[in-house]
């Protein structure tokens, strides 16, 4: 196990937790889009009040994810950028309307007609984006990125990603945000028709992500994509399956019995579960066909500050993230809201 | 218009957008600090109410900075990713220190922004004390990484390759102290002459509102020794550009010839075809002592080198008149404010000195952007100084015209936007007079 690899899994790590905790704001404004019935309206205010304080924070590890493969593996990054131009610049469009659309909203006046225009705005960014971004995945997955030298336009930059594998890919990170979003929401809210809802919301999500699974399984089996190959053959893949299927089984089945902790817990290890068997079928191949874990490491010297740098920053990254979801996530601290904002403004003793 | 062309300008507009944001990053959460630092002091509601006032707006604009950045991020690879893979392994050290530096940011203006009631009052103060450390770390990793750009160190090159990587000299270049200093103070000196010149504007027509007469007391309280220091710092970066970077310092200078005790000139428009500076103000011996602390000392012009090295004279000399210019004026109101403090205890009755300040209140951005244009714009034609040239950093990916198109319609809607919302929270407000404080 040489540092290069140690670093490969931490980048996997911080996309594992950009889709555990971004991907699951997302999933939220899946949501939003999707608000029905008599309750649309509550449903909504608990989708804003469940991303408002962290959505920001969680939005961070992409760029961690960015910054630490053009620090450690430069040439994967530069490959990446130039292979998925088009996708990449769309889902940037996506992350740029989401992210401004919802902070728009939220401090735009409340009776403004203008503000249904943002909700719009940040539900529709928020369901394309996990397309996009499923579909750079799959592309990746896919081996496409391999691309032989002095193909034409359509050939270089159009082709790789434009493929059934690819969106189907795209569908099944779409449907596991919204899969996270609805299990999560099933425990921040207090209320039980609301918490009724989301588990619905759930329910369905969860079926479409066993749905696109199996679509990516059949049309990667029907292209011979050699990540299939790995998932179905190498030794650690039967226990990997079973796992992520018990998972699976475990999420639903807690979901089914309302017990919305476990289920959370749950739903984030089997989306994790998900994520690291693609991991581990890939390896050591960061772009399968051209560049491995080993052959585009940076040199020691960097990978060894930066892993300094890592240290130093989990310092102070985790206490303060605690700090964060302990705030806002955590019902022990609900006391704090019931106090009434003249109680608040009254000052301290001096 | 030619790829390169179409790269150098979506990275223009989109480090423009960004830098605005990041800027009122820096500076902002050291306003809401001090206002809520006098509620917890004094009780007064009213510095409550500016304090919340002003964290709406920050809300706003850290979220289209943060997004912006990390439309930059994925920019670095879309647009020049050669440069990227072998200056990855270079500065990467600091871009992943100021990956953590901006989570932090990220998660106490969370805390911050919807902790009003969730959080005991001095844990919240502390919040606001974390996001601006944060912030302002934040920012000086990033300069770190443009800084080597400019004074490339920390590595040598075998056969065309980086070889012998040192990512702490790298960081640690020769550029990184000045530029880190310079901008640090630019961010504050810029968000506080703007956030008094906007509450000045609303002191013109309401002299005695107590809202807009301590939001100006505290916006100046940062805009002063900032905008006061900021022409030393100013002074330590041209010593540095004239000895690292002399072609840069001749176009920032419309300095053509080399001369001995060369003048320092003010305004003016540079040929490049006649390879003169005419209708400049010229100040006799003036840029040799600027730069080289010594009257007689020899300024290289733009003829000791070739053309083709030449960044473009007649920008990187307007940016520079307009950067210096608009500092200047800047560091002029907070001596008129100090004169006037000094003298009569109260600086909101003066009219004049209210428009002054109202007029200056894009002042700093404005200066931000000439500034980063002359550093940026002055490099040219290279990416990393003297070792990589920026045509040779493109991405090979054709039509970069139409991304170009798409970001720069985006960014001008949102910044309509940006706009419009400040307007309507931070403006369209009722105004507070004495009688309104509630004892």
């Amino acid at each position: 196990m040489t540092l290069a690899y140690v670093l490969a899994g931490v980048t996997m790590l911080a996309l594992n937790a950009y889709v555990l905790l971004g991907g699951a704001d997302f999933g939220a404004g899946v949501w939003d889009l999707f608000a029905r019935g008599p309750r649309a309206a509550r449903q909504r205010a608990a989708i804003e009040e469940g991303i408002g304080p962290i959505w920001e924070a969680n939005h961070v590890w992409v760029i961690l994810v960015v910054v630490l493969l053009f620090t450690c593996f430069p040439p994967v990054y530069a490959h990446l950028s130039v292979a998925l131009h088009i996708p990449i610049s769309l889902l940037l469009v996506g992350i740029v309307l989401r992210g401004s659309a919802f902070t728009f909203r939220a401090y735009d006046s409340t009776k403004s007609p203008v503000q249904k225009y943002w909700g719009r705005i940040f539900s529709i960014s928020s369901t394309i984006t996990p397309v996009l971004l499923g579909v750079c995945v799959g592309a990746l997955v896919s081996g496409a990125l391999a691309l032989p030298e002095g193909g034409d336009f359509l050939a270089t930059y159009v082709r790789p990603w434009l493929t059934p594998f690819a969106f189907a890919i795209g569908g099944l990170t779409l449907s596991v945000f919204a899969f996270l979003a609805a299990v999560y929401l099933c425990v921040e809210v207090h209320e039980h028709e609301l918490q009724e809802d989301f588990r619905r919301m759930a329910i369905a999500a969860a079926i479409a992500v066993g749905a696109f699974a199996g679509i990516a399984l059949v049309l990667g089996s029907r292209d011979r994509l050699p990540v299939m190959g790995s998932l179905l053959t190498q030794p650690w893949a039967l226990p990997f399956q079973l796992i992520t299927g018990v998972l699976a089984v475990a999420a639903i089945g807690a979901l089914l019995t309302r017990r919305y902790r476990l289920a959370r817990a749950a739903a984030a290890a089997q989306v994790s579960a998900l994520m690291w068997g693609w991991a581990l079928a890939q390896a050591p191949y960061l772009i399968p066909g051209v560049h491995t874990i080993e052959s585009a490491a940076a040199p020691a010297i960097t990978l060894r500050l930066v892993s300094y740098g890592l240290v130093g920053g989990a310092c102070v990254l985790v206490p303060s993230l605690w700090y964060l979801f302990r705030v806002f996530k955590s019902d022990s601290m609900s006391a704090f809201e019931r106090v009434d904002t003249a109680e608040y403004r009254r000052p301290p003793e001096p | 218009m030619t790829d390169l062309l179409a790269a150098r300008t979506q990275m223009a507009l989109s480090l423009g957008f960004h830098i605005i944001f990041a800027v009122i990053g820096i500076g902002m959460p050291a306003l809401m600090v001090l206002a809520e630092r006098k509620w917890l002091k004094t009780g007064d509601p009213v510095w409550l109410d500016l304090a919340k006032r002003w964290s709406k707006g920050t809300a706003i604009l850290f979220a289209v900075g943060a997004v912006s950045g990390t439309v930059l991020s994925f920019e670095l690879g879309l647009l020049w990713p050669t440069f990227m893979e072998y200056a990855g392994p270079i500065i990467g050290m600091p871009f992943s220190l100021e990956g953590f530096a901006f989570f932090t940011e990220a998660i106490f203006l969370g805390t911050y922004l919807y902790g009003w009631t969730k959080l005991s009052p001095k844990a919240h103060w502390w919040a606001g004390v974390a996001v601006m450390v944060s912030g302002t770390v934040s920012g000086i990793f990033v300069v770190f990484a443009n800084a080597w750009m400019n004074a490339p160190a920390g590595f040598e090159i075998v056969n065309g390759l980086p070889t012998n990587i040192d990512p702490i000299a790298a960081m640690l270049n020769p550029a990184s102290f000045h530029q880190t200093l310079h901008m640090t103070i630019a961010a504050f000196a810029t968000t506080g002459i703007a956030v008094a010149g906007i509450h000045a504007w609303m002191l013109r027509k309401n002299p005695h509102d107590v809202f807009h007469r301590s939001a100006l007391h505290v916006a100046l309280l940062v805009a002063i020794p900032a905008s006061l220091l900021q022409p030393i710092s100013g002074d330590i970066s041209a010593k540095f550009v004239a000895k690292y970077q002399p072609a840069k310092l001749a176009a920032m200078e419309g300095q053509f010839a080399t001369e001995r005790g060369a003048p320092l000139r003010i305004g003016g428009i540079p040929n490049e075809a006649t390879r003169e500076t005419k209708y400049a103000l010229e100040v006799p011996k003036a840029l040799s002592f600027l730069a080289f602390a010594d009257f007689d000392a020899e300024v290289k012009g733009l003829e000791a080198f070739p053309e083709e090295d030449w960044p473009p004279v007649a920008i990187t000399h307007f940016a520079f008149q307009i950067m210096v210019g608009l500092g200047t004026l800047m560091m002029l109101a907070s001596l008129w404010v100090l004169v006037l403090w000094w003298r009569k205890r109260e600086v909101a009755e003066s009219r004049p000195l209210l428009t002054f300040l109202a007029l200056l209140t894009p002042a700093g951005f404005i200066a931000v952007e000439a500034g980063w244009v002359v550093t940026e714009v002055g490099r040219q034609p290279w990416i990393v100084y003297g070792f990589m040239r920026t045509k040779d950093a493109l991405t090979p990916m054709p039509g970069l015209v139409y991304p170009l198109i798409g970001i720069t319609l985006l960014y001008c809607f949102l910044g309509v936007v940006v706009a419009y919302l400040l307007w309507a929270q931070i403006l369209k407000t009722k105004p507070m007079t004495q009688e309104m404080r509630v004892p």
